[in-house]
């Protein structure tokens, strides 16, 4: 992917209603390729934090049987972190990863995230 | 009333499966004894899971400790079991007037009404509702052992296991199947998972994800969201959520993709209770 395509892929994000932030990580080592953030999220912490999630999800779907994680949503009190692998090499691929806000569309943060990563809804 | 629960007791070491438990609780709650209520409700409910008036009266016995968020799950519980429970409506009514949503709280006592048209104590609270009062806190609805509720297939004795840890989701939907319970470390505390081909894949799973809370924790931590309360993941073949019923434990729910992850959320947010209050007891 180019410059321009990241930044498309997560102005896809970002311009959902709700989203604080998004950013395009590197799912094998948790560093951030590419990031449109909100002033104050700690991106290169989160990033790592989103990987290793990833990372562990991942093998635990995979031992369960269930497949490979396309979208994860770690649900909290005053917001919301959503990931989908956006493919790539490597166990863990690109992750692009959004942060809403409590009250977002977790529906159509995701459809943005899968439109980002070029998958389906 | 001393009398009456040691007789009770005595009936119900005699025949741990009795529904006498119901009217032992309520006994021991009346003499303010919540403690050892409590422990006579959790059992019952562990061997009772789907009967609509174990769940009324642990609901009765938090709204007494004023735990009313918990008393709302288990009204709410006894409802979806049994809908016309008036216990649980009347409980709810309550719950729903002490928040100050007074058109709730009415709803809930009209419902009642239709049910047991000829229940004075119904009319009673509908008549404080409107007045502005505060309905009294529920009571049963009888003094005798009620009727079960429950399916044949959901109180048959089961032969307790040493550790009782398949006695663990008791009762839910799937429990054989997909819901396993693990502690900080990634060992299985109960539940039991097995991939398509039907292999026992519970350690393996439990392993990968030992972590994963404080993980989680530190993320939301991190990004100033507050405490987590969920963890819901889309699989090509399959849909998960993981929930956090104690600070040290972890709650993995596991279905096929036709269950949507907003249905997943609300059956682990169940399981999560169950597991909670199981938790409690080891404690």
């Amino acid at each position: 992917m180019t410059a321009a395509a990241f930044r498309h892929a997560l102005d896809l994000v970002t311009r959902v209603r709700g989203v604080r932030g998004a950013m395009l990580v590197s799912g094998d080592d948790g560093l951030v390729v590419a990031e449109q953030l909100m002033e104050g999220i700690k991106g290169t912490a989160v990033a790592a934090l989103a990987a290793s999630l990833s990372g562990r999800l991942r093998r635990a779907m995979e031992a369960a049987g269930v497949g490979v994680s396309v979208f994860w949503h770690l649900q909290a009190e005053q917001g919301a972190l959503l990931v989908v692998s956006g493919g790539g090499s490597g166990g863990g691929g690109l992750l692009i990863v959004a942060v809403a806000e409590p009250d977002g569309n977790i529906g159509l943060v995701r459809l943005g995230l899968l439109g980002a990563g070029g998958g389906g809804a | 009333m001393a009398d009456d629960i040691r007789a009770l007791s005595a009936q119900l070491a005699q025949d741990p499966q009795s529904l006498v438990f119901l009217r032992l609780g309520e006994a021991l709650r009346r003499k303010g004894q919540l403690d050892a209520a409590l422990r006579v409700a959790i059992n019952g409910l562990e061997r009772h899971p789907h009967l609509a008036d174990a769940h009324d009266l642990y609901a009765r016995l938090l709204a007494d400790k004023h735990d009313y968020e918990r008393a709302f799950d288990e009204w709410d519980m006894a409802l979806r079991i049994a809908p016309s429970h008036t216990g649980a409506l009347k409980g709810l009514a309550f719950l729903y007037f002490k928040v100050g949503d007074v058109a709730q709280a009415e709803a809930h006592l009209e419902a009642a009404q239709r049910h047991e048209p000829d229940d004075p104590s119904i009319a009673q609270a509908l008549a404080m509702v409107r007045g502005g009062v505060s309905p009294p806190a529920p009571t049963p609805t009888a003094e005798t052992a009620p009727t079960p509720t429950a399916t044949p297939a959901a109180t048959a004795p089961t032969a307790a296991s040493p550790l009782d840890e398949s006695r663990v989701f008791a009762g839910l939907e799937g429990a054989q199947e997909g819901l396993l319970l693990l502690d900080a470390a990634g060992r299985v505390l109960g539940g039991a998972l097995r991939n398509p081909a039907g292999a026992d894949v519970a350690d393996a799973v439990a392993a990968y994800l030992a972590g994963v809370s404080q993980e989680a924790a530190r993320t939301a931590k991190l990004l100033g969201l507050g405490a987590w309360g969920g963890l819901s993941a889309e699989g090509q073949h399959g849909n998960v959520h993981l929930a956090q019923p104690s600070k040290d434990a972890l709650l993995l729910v596991v279905r096929d993709r036709g269950v949507p992850l907003g249905r997943l959320a609300i059956l682990a947010q169940r399981t999560t209770a169950m597991a909670r209050r199981w938790l409690e007891r080891q404690g």
